[in-house]
């Protein structure tokens, strides 16, 4: 026996008024929702305000990053503008990603920390911001910043940050930092 | 004989330029109110860097058309193997030329008098005059519905000659859908064919010059205005643009009837979508919005309703009405991609059922009430 097709019924099956399937109230309504968020977005614009939700990313970026938030690394300094790091490798080992290359150097100079970085490279393209190089850290040398890095480039070798890049931390706000290093330069025991 | 030619030239120069840019411009018009309406900011990267200085000329990213423009012209011009050369072709040109081809009959202005305008060409024009319109022809709505008409069978081409099952099905949407609004387009001008007795353009430009009951401007929207409502409808639908973009619906047939299309030839269809959103504006301004003319405005200058006059120049009256056209027809492109970044797609049946269930009876009463409105008020002799 031949079944007609029956449609299915749904238990929240919408049901429209005669208002709504007159239809054309309801397109008007609509245009006047996306016309209204127009003129209140173009108002703004005009009047030199921001009129978008996004940001205009990378020379903007979102200002609501949680206090938290695992951003950029940060290399934290001496008090005389020397990089914290001994160059001990432990970050580079427990990085799932195996993004950080550290040279280490030999300073027979400075006694209490004979070895430092020659070239400390995070590979930014591959780092997954983990933070697991922050925990492994014996000396609190690296950090993460909740601001992100500022990448976009033509080029994914430019995604490559280096000393200079990860030694820009101010660290004016560190307690346990003195700053200027300039005043800390008369204490002893401060390389050049 | 010469000067008829030379202010020809003048006129076709004019309005070619003007579509062009309409078409180029409307690329980043779209981008931009879209992303204005969605919060967001929109295209801003492409910039022409002044030549030997580093000064960049941003300005809103405004050259993102000119950008897509050369991108379109760089990209490799791939064509299937088995599709019909000939008909594969020059499809994009038949969607494409006809759409120009429209805007000859549409007037951009009112009567020039270049002898006024230029008066050291005063004895060389004499007294000659025209109205600012490329071709003032008698049968001036006729050739816009043949024209228009005729991009069907470009789609219809395209569709057919690339022998790939999305365009195919494509091409048969573009064909049942434009032809069922087209005749919707043709009911609803009916209407105001018969309000102002002649389907020249001019003259029905012309016809809406004055004021209707001493304060509304005599413009075809206080006539029909369930026609324009119609009219605006059918010709969005016509260019099958969202909500009625059927016959490209990405998500179901890739690009439709031009989805074996690559570089400038697909950049030829886009182009003419986005002219032809500029011919609808002109379009609408003509039959409905009164075309040129501002309201209480005339050849001689402003004639308020209280009395007060304005009087103005030749050369300004030109240029006014000529801003006033472009000005209207801007309001109007920019209303259609409100329409197209507000509105969801229809499905297909209801894309049908729209047409001939819900707009087409909508036009015949619009055009019975019209016909007995006329015939109730004409001056009978008895």
């Amino acid at each position: 026996m031949k079944v007609a097709y029956q449609r299915k019924r749904y238990w929240n099956e919408p049901t429209l008024t005669l208002w709504e399937r007159a239809y054309l109230p309801e397109i008007l309504r609509g245009l006047g929702v996306t016309s209204t968020v127009f003129l209140r977005n173009m108002g703004r614009w005009i009047t030199g305000r921001k009129g978008a939700l996004t940001t205009y990313y990378p020379e903007e970026t979102r200002a609501d990053y949680a206090p938290i938030n695992r951003g950029k690394h940060v290399l934290t300094q001496r008090p005389d503008g020397t990089p914290q790091c001994i160059a001990c490798n432990m970050c580079a080992t427990v990085c799932p990603a195996k993004v950080i290359e550290i040279e280490a150097g030999f300073d027979p100079d400075d006694a209490a920390h004979p070895k430092f970085p020659v070239r400390f490279e995070i590979d930014y393209s591959r780092c997954i911001f983990c933070g697991l190089c922050v925990e492994a850290c014996p000396e609190d040398a690296i950090r993460m910043a909740k601001e992100v890095p500022s990448l976009p480039s033509g080029d994914r070798h430019d995604m490559w940050l280096g000393l200079e890049e990860l030694l820009t931390w101010n660290p004016q706000r560190d307690v346990a930092k003195p700053y200027p290093p300039a005043a800390a330069a008369a204490s002893p025991g401060s390389a050049p | 004989m010469t000067q008829d030619l030379a202010v020809a030239l003048v006129f076709i120069v004019y309005a070619m330029g003007a579509l062009i840019t309409f078409g180029t411009l409307l690329t980043w018009v779209e981008r931009k109110q879209a992303a204005v309406m969605s919060d967001r900011i929109g295209a801003n990267r492409a910039y022409i860097r002044i030549p030997f200085t580093q000064a960049k000329l941003v300005w809103w990213g405004l050259f993102h058309g000119i950008a897509d423009g050369v991108k379109m012209l760089l990209k490799e011009n791939f064509t299937p193997r088995s599709y019909d050369r000939v008909a594969y072709a020059i499809a994009p040109w038949i969607v494409f030329t006809p759409v120009l081809l429209v805007f000859a009959v549409v007037p951009f202005g009112g009567t020039l008098d270049p002898g006024r305008l230029i008066p050291p060409l005063a004895d060389w024009f004499g007294q000659r005059t025209y109205p600012m319109q490329i071709a003032q022809l008698d049968a001036g709505l006729l050739v816009v519905f043949a024209f228009s008409g005729l991009t069907v069978i470009g789609a219809m081409l395209a569709g057919w000659s690339s022998a790939n099952k999305f365009s195919l099905l494509g091409a048969l949407r573009a064909g049942s859908q434009m032809i069922s609004y087209e005749l919707v387009i043709g009911l609803t001008v009916l209407g105001l064919i018969m309000i102002f007795g002649t389907i020249d353009l001019g003259a029905i430009v012309r016809r809406q010059s004055g004021t209707v009951l001493g304060v509304l401007p005599a413009w075809g929207i206080f006539y029909q205005p369930l026609g324009a409502v119609l009219f605006l409808t059918a010709a969005i639908a016509e260019n099958k643009r969202i909500p009625f973009d059927l016959p490209e619906a990405e998500s179901e047939l890739i690009a439709g009837y031009y989805t074996e299309y690559t570089s400038m030839k697909m950049g030829l269809f886009m182009f003419a979508e986005f002219i032809e959103i500029a011919i609808i504006g002109a379009l609408f301004t003509t039959l409905f919005l009164g075309g040129y003319n501002l309201p209480y405005m005339s050849d001689a200058g402003f004639a308020f309703p209280g009395g007060a006059t304005i009087a103005l120049s030749h050369g300004a009256v030109v240029a006014v009405q000529l801003v006033t056209f472009l000005v209207k027809v801007m309001l109007l492109c920019s209303f259609q991609i409100l329409v197209r970044w507000s509105l969801p797609r229809f499905r297909y049946d209801q894309l049908l059922a729209f047409a001939w269930k819900f707009m087409l009876p909508i036009a015949l009463a619009n055009l019975t009430i019209t016909a007995v409105l006329l015939w109730s008020h004409q001056p009978r002799p008895l």
